[in-house]
């Protein structure tokens, strides 16, 4: 490939690693190798000293109690231990009956709480999965209406990550707890981003993701309550009962000091970093749509993080779109994009037609992204639409005043 | 997706882009056939437009694409192929050929697809609006898009 300028826009899939966490990681690769759990030699005592200060960081971001963080591998093994660790200490009848007990989550979560939830409605729970409404914010009022008698978990994402809406979390928090329902919240979005609070906001399990907050891959944590109710959870991986038995394994020493290191920066700059990302979204999603007729940015006008900007652009589609803006890298709800040739679920759930749908980018944001950077992409934007465009039947179609709704297209 | 750089010439340098006109005025001229094909939910439509002369060639080929890169390489290099040739000819087109030439990867076969579709049905509105009949033999109503 050539040396074109290249531009990362797509933060909310990984970020970099600050070269702050990096350094902090490099001594536990060689001189401070030791396994936490080897009770009787400095090495040992080294690392554990590494984790627990990991651990307290990981806890002041979330305003936890450090015994209440369980160290995971990222945010799919979190979800799955939230989700499948409750439901199977918190069911109604025991495996291999049906009615074991009634879950509620939505249609626009991420996989790694859809699948774990619908691994369980084969199991013999029932789920209901919440439709989000067109501004796809789940509200507690929707979660109200859901419950029922048999509730004994809910699992609602923070905030989204294709669109970046926020959620009522401390709405469906204060529901949860006074029903006797746990709450699971996906945070990996959110947590590191936006002041995060679990007393508050009545949280009872929550998932983040190191390389979500400019920490390494392969590490993660899951916070869980331990007063008011204490939550107890069936573990996944048996074993050397690490983690207070909760997830078995030798620790990542490297990822989890990592991990606190990220905490630890993100709490002292996410106030400062937020504020400029949300003026950087703002300008990116001005300048595209004051330029461009028949486009519309996806989700709640103002309940979104402030680095996750989906624009979708009427009339040319997501995956030429992203061979048009190729020294930006983002990512696309296109079809084309997936493996499965569908269009986003998560753009779909909102209600955005299917050509729409086919048609979005999501760019976000980072600590590092520039207002020259944002410029040059909202120029690149705009021109590579024009073009397409200029290639597309249903512009010419739009422009010459047919109803490409009442068109009879030959399906296929 | 990575592809190839034939699709990503065809895709940055696309030949025969355009129209011979309006949908309207389209509709009026009878040396013009139009074929499109896809559907907007789907993520491709095409459009393909062929101007015959009185010998029953192709005389000139114009095309606009709503799709992925590959779908707009497939319609680019029809375009290319079937000028100069005879409706009979062109007819014959198969999207093997465009998915050979292209090295189109697996998925996006039905991009290929697309444009053989688009191919037959605008020789078949051609023949539709002059009142040709289909050479026997050929698929008289493989007009319509697959699947």
């Amino acid at each position: 490939m050539s040396a074109t300028r290249s531009i990362y826009m797509d933060h909310a899939a990984t970020t970099p690693c600050d070269p702050r966490v990096v350094e902090a990681m490099l001594p536990y690769f060689t001189e401070k190798f030791g396994n936490p759990g080897s009770r009787n030699h400095r090495f040992g005592w080294e690392a554990e000293e590494a984790v627990d200060e990991a651990r307290e960081k990981v806890a002041a971001l979330l305003g936890a109690d450090p015994k209440e963080i369980i160290f995971t591998s990222g945010s799919t093994e979190g979800n799955n231990l939230a989700i499948k660790g409750a439901a199977s200490i918190y069911e109604r009848a025991p495996a291999g009956s049906a009615g074991r007990g009634h879950i509620i989550t939505a249609t626009h979560e991420h996989k790694a709480t859809l699948d774990p939830c619908k691994r369980l409605q084969k199991e013999g729970f029932d789920v209901t999965f919440l439709e989000p409404p067109r501004d796809g914010v789940i509200t507690a009022e929707m979660v109200r209406g859901a419950m029922r008698e048999d509730t004994i978990l809910v699992s609602i994402m923070w905030a989204n990550n294709e669109i970046g809406t926020i959620n009522e979390v401390p709405e469906i928090g204060a529901l949860c707890h006074d029903r006797g329902v746990i709450f699971h919240t996906d945070a990996t979005q959110w947590a590191g981003k936006m002041p995060t609070d679990v007393e508050e906001a009545k949280v009872d399990l929550l998932t983040l993701s190191g390389h979500k907050l400019y920490g390494p891959k392969g590490v993660g944590a899951l916070y869980v309550r331990r007063r008011k109710p204490r939550v107890r959870l069936q573990a996944m991986i048996d074993g050397g009962g690490q983690e207070r038995g909760f997830r078995s394994g030798t620790l990542n020493v490297t990822g989890i000091v990592g991990l606190g290191k990220a905490c630890e920066i993100a709490a002292a700059e996410m106030g400062a970093d937020g504020a400029r990302l949300l003026a950087l979204r703002r300008r990116l999603e001005q300048g595209v749509t004051s330029r461009l007729e028949v486009t519309q940015v996806n989700g709640h006008a103002e309940r979104r993080l402030p680095h996750i900007a989906n624009i979708s652009f009427g009339f040319v589609e997501g995956e030429s779109l992203m061979m048009a803006v190729k020294e930006i890298a983002c990512s696309s709800g296109s079809a084309c994009t997936s493996a499965s040739l569908e269009p986003s679920y998560v753009l779909k759930a909102l209600g955005v037609g299917d050509e729409l749908a086919h048609s979005s980018l999501r760019l976000s944001l980072g600590r590092w992204t520039t207002e020259a950077d944002v410029d040059f992409a909202v120029e690149k934007i705009v021109t590579s639409v024009l073009k397409l465009r200029e290639l597309s039947p249903l512009y010419d179609m739009y422009k010459e005043g047919i109803d490409l709704s009442k068109v009879e297209w030959a399906h296929h | 997706m990575a592809y190839g750089p034939k699709i990503i010439e065809h895709y940055e340098n696309p030949r025969n882009v355009g129209t011979f006109g309006t949908q309207k005025e389209i509709k009026e001229r009878k040396d013009i056939g139009v074929g499109l094909v896809g559907a907007p939910e789907c993520g491709d439509v095409m459009q393909l437009q062929l101007k015959v002369n009185e010998k029953g060639v192709i005389e000139d080929a114009r095309f606009k694409t709503f799709g992925c890169g590959s779908a707009i390489a497939s319609s680019s290099l029809a375009t290319e192929w079937i000028k100069g040739r005879t409706l009979d000819e062109a007819e014959a087109l198969k999207n093997t050929q465009i998915v050979e030439e292209l090295s189109l990867p697996p998925v996006k076969i039905h991009c290929s697809v697309l444009a053989e579709d688009a191919v037959r049905a605008a020789i078949a509105d051609y023949r539709r609006k002059n009142g040709l009949e289909a050479p026997a033999g050929q698929d008289a109503h493989a007009a319509p898009a697959h699947g």
